[in-house]
């Protein structure tokens, strides 16, 4: 830490905010000359300008740039049509890749929301809630590259007979006494099952924190009511609690699926995408920086962007509807 | 309003301290006399390979001030092509192999050595065959730092006395006297292919030697260079041999599931435990550091020794297998010729000498800096083989390596898809060598 680097970092700091708030300053000064009606028509556009010229450059550009390159061959010298996706949809070791975004996709979720949401309904009940909702929301607070490394050391396998380091081996032996010991990463059906496992155990305390919230807005009175009136907790659950925490499931649903299928830490680290565990976000990285093949690369993001969209428009339509 | 502007300058003067600590940039204070400054260098070391790496950079920061600025990944091969390319080379880099360097190379990203270095020491210290490996079109680009020999089945001569079993110098021996140990109840071979984003290396090693031992060079090197085809009866005979061995699971400690799983550093234990749970483990000569280092009241010779692989063909009985690691350069400054210049010499490769950690390719290293009989042996068989081709996997186009690495790994799950295996490696071979 040298006196420099502070004072660069206090520059940035302060900086930034002191030249929007100078911008902005001086456009009202320039819009009180003109006409009200003009300063309210062209007033948000000024005021999001920065903000527009960030994201066209950031976002709007590469993502364009993307697109045309994905048409293009490994060094983007010459066009190849839709070559890139046909190889991508064809070729067996892709269609394995996307076979596992798509289990990632759906078991991930599932899991999570239900996990999350079983975990609020029943923490509500509890005078420790607060102590559980902590411990369960821990995962949260590290990266998914940790979780990896720490669920690797977790998962090792050794020989049966002998001592095992691994906790998931040594905890199975410990419980049931046939149990063989099972290298859980490097085998075709249970590597993925593993994976997910990992990326379960991170955002399962983020459904369980908002769906909780959710169930807390629930009126007491209402479940009340309904107890009064002689209903089982089953149908209270069913029939009261799930269809006013719609909105609050498909808020957690989508961040879920957006995140699940950008997935690539626990992959690369847990498995570098072998023995069939390999998911699009790993395969993406590998053709861009270790082959260098930018074409097929590109076709990957596009892949991804165009399975998020219907995500993303579901997302903003709610925006739009309720105020969440 | 006093208030919230005190909390709001109290956030950006805590904000600031963050990034200033944050931030990697220091100066050297060195003394005037030094040359001082800094240089980058990039490789794959980690944990002890590291400890050893960095006894050797301190005596050249204390005489020249210069502070060397390492980082180290195992998925070298992703990070050294994305920074090239971007821009922002390391100063240095450890290549993990002339394919990949030759691959810069013609991308002119690389420093020719010749301006930087004596030449007529270096024709004086290296064979030429080690200069020409590190030449590409002619123009001295890597120098190698660090040699191993690959090939070399390691064992435990008390356990293996113990057993009555005698080193086999011949392929059939080594499968008789496997299948003696397996009637015994015993795995005969310890193995272990894990390595981060690099698994399955090890499998490619084996499968070369054996490759090599069939073939000879002529044909290994037209395999790697990509005109030999993966499904080719040449080299799926080499993997059927192979496994002879990796893939039936009464022949290798802990069944397929330790083979995959188990790190290669970490793969040779069974073979100290007693009674022995496994008595053969195939690897380069650097893990005898491994070795010491896990078990540091074992002595080389007695208690673990090396015999060289098993002549399958007699022709190529004596050919052997030698990797290394280059050193290249991609940026020329006075703090990087410097570093260069001095690790191409004797005082600085002694410091891998001296562990075991590798062998010198510089004749100026004497033998008797070998600790041992072992890492003096393995010494004099690098230097006066009469076959020695390079490591077939790292002179690959990286593609290519990689494509092969997940082989391994598909093969020890699945020794039956074989055939599938080896078509898609062809499909891979067809991409890789186009040079697109």
């Amino acid at each position: 830490m040298t006196v420099t680097n502070a004072l660069w970092a206090l520059v940035a700091v302060a900086g930034v905010p002191l030249v929007l708030g100078s911008y902005l300053f001086a456009v009202e000064a320039v819009l009180r000359r003109r006409t009200a009606r003009f300063a309210r028509r062209v007033r948000p556009w000024l005021w999001l300008a920065p903000a527009l010229i960030l994201l066209l450059a950031f976002l709007v550009y590469p993502a364009l740039s993307t697109a045309v390159l994905s048409f293009l061959n490994a060094n983007s010298t010459h066009g190849v049509g839709f070559a890139n996706y046909k190889y991508i949809f064809t070729d067996s070791n892709m269609l394995i890749v996307l076979r596992n975004n798509l289990v990632w996709l759906v078991l991930f979720t599932v899991v999570t929301v239900v996990l999350g949401l079983l975990i609020a309904v029943l923490g509500d009940r509890v005078r420790y809630e607060g102590a559980v909702k902590a411990v369960i929301f821990l995962p949260m607070a590290i990266s998914f590259v940790a979780a990896g490394v720490i669920w690797k050391f977790m998962y090792q396998f050794q020989p049966a007979g002998t001592a095992q380091v691994g906790t998931v081996n040594a905890f199975l032996s410990a419980v049931s006494s046939g149990f063989k010991p099972q290298a859980w990463l490097f085998n075709k059906s249970q590597n993925n099952g593993a994976l997910i496992i990992v990326g379960i155990w991170m955002w399962v305390g983020f459904a369980m924190v908002i769906l909780s919230a959710g169930l807390k807005g629930i009126s007491v009175s209402l479940v009340e009511a309904a107890r009064i009136d002689g209903a089982r907790e089953g149908q209270i659950f069913f029939s009261i609690i799930l269809p006013l925490l719609r909105s609050t499931i498909t808020v957690v649903a989508t961040t879920l699926i957006i995140t699940v299928l950008k997935i690539f830490d626990v992959v690369y680290v847990m498995t570098n995408g072998n023995l069939d565990t390999d998911v699009i976000a790993n395969r993406m990285y590998k053709e861009m920086f270790n082959y260098q093949n930018f074409g097929r690369a590109s076709a990957f993001a596009m892949i991804l962007l165009v399975a998020i969209i219907p995500v993303m428009i579901l997302n903003i339509r709610r925006f739009g509807k309720s105020g969440v | 309003m006093k208030r919230s502007a005190v909390f709001v300058l109290a956030l950006i003067f805590s904000s600031a301290l963050v990034f200033a600590t944050g931030s990697k940039e220091g100066t050297q204070s060195g003394t005037t006399a030094k040359v001082g400054g800094s240089v980058s260098v990039l490789a794959v070391w980690g944990g002890q390979e590291l400890d050893i790496f960095n006894s050797l950079v301190a005596p050249f920061t204390d005489a020249t001030g210069i502070k060397v600025e390492y980082e180290g990944t195992r998925d070298l091969d992703a990070v050294l092509t994305t920074r090239v390319a971007a821009g922002n080379p390391p100063d240095l880099a450890a290549l993990p192999g002339p394919g990949k360097m030759a691959e810069f190379a013609h991308q002119g990203k690389m420093i020719d050595l010749s301006a930087v270095l004596d030449m007529a020491q270096m024709k004086q210290n290296y064979a030429p065959s080690w200069l020409d490996l590190g030449s590409v079109d002619g123009k001295l680009v890597g120098v190698f730092t660090k040699a191993s020999l690959k090939g070399l089945i390691w064992y435990n001569p008390k356990s293996l006395s113990a057993a009555g079993i005698k080193i086999p110098t011949t392929w059939d021996q080594l499968m008789s006297v496997d299948q003696s140990v397996a009637a015994k109840g015993v795995t005969p071979w310890a193995v272990g292919v894990e390595s981060g984003a690099a698994s399955g290396w090890t499998g490619t090693d084996w499968l070369e030697n054996i490759f090599l031992k069939m073939y000879g060079p002529a044909k290994y090197k037209d395999w790697y260079e990509g005109r030999l085809a993966w499904t080719s009866p040449e080299v799926k005979a080499a993997w059927q041999a192979w496994g002879k061995i990796v893939a039936d699971q009464a022949m290798v400690y802990g069944g397929s599931q330790y083979e995959l799983s188990t790190n290669f550093g970490a793969a040779f234990t069974p073979l100290f435990q007693s009674p022995a749970q496994a008595y053969f483990h195939f690897q380069a000569t650097f893990i005898q550091s491994f070795i010491q280092k896990q078990y540091p009241d074992l002595k080389p010779v007695d208690d673990f020794n090396f015999f060289g692989f098993p002549a399958i063909d007699p022709k190529y009985a004596k050919a052997v297998e030698i990797a290394g690691d280059l050193f290249g350069m991609f940026k020329n400054t006075p703090q990087s010729s410097a570093f260069m210049k001095y690790i191409t010499t004797a005082q600085a490769q002694d410091f891998w000498v001296k562990p075991a950690d590798g062998i010198s390719p510089n004749r100026a290293v004497p033998l008797t800096d070998y600790p041992d009989p072992l890492s003096k042996n393995a010494a004099q068989i690098l230097t006066s083989a009469d076959i020695a081709v390079f490591d077939a996997s790292d002179m690959m186009p990286s593609k290519m390596n990689n494509a092969f690495w997940s082989a391994i790994m598909s093969y020890l799950a699945n020794p039956g898809q074989l055939d599938g295996i080896l078509a898609d490696l062809d499909k891979v071979r067809a991409d890789a060598y186009s040079g697109s």
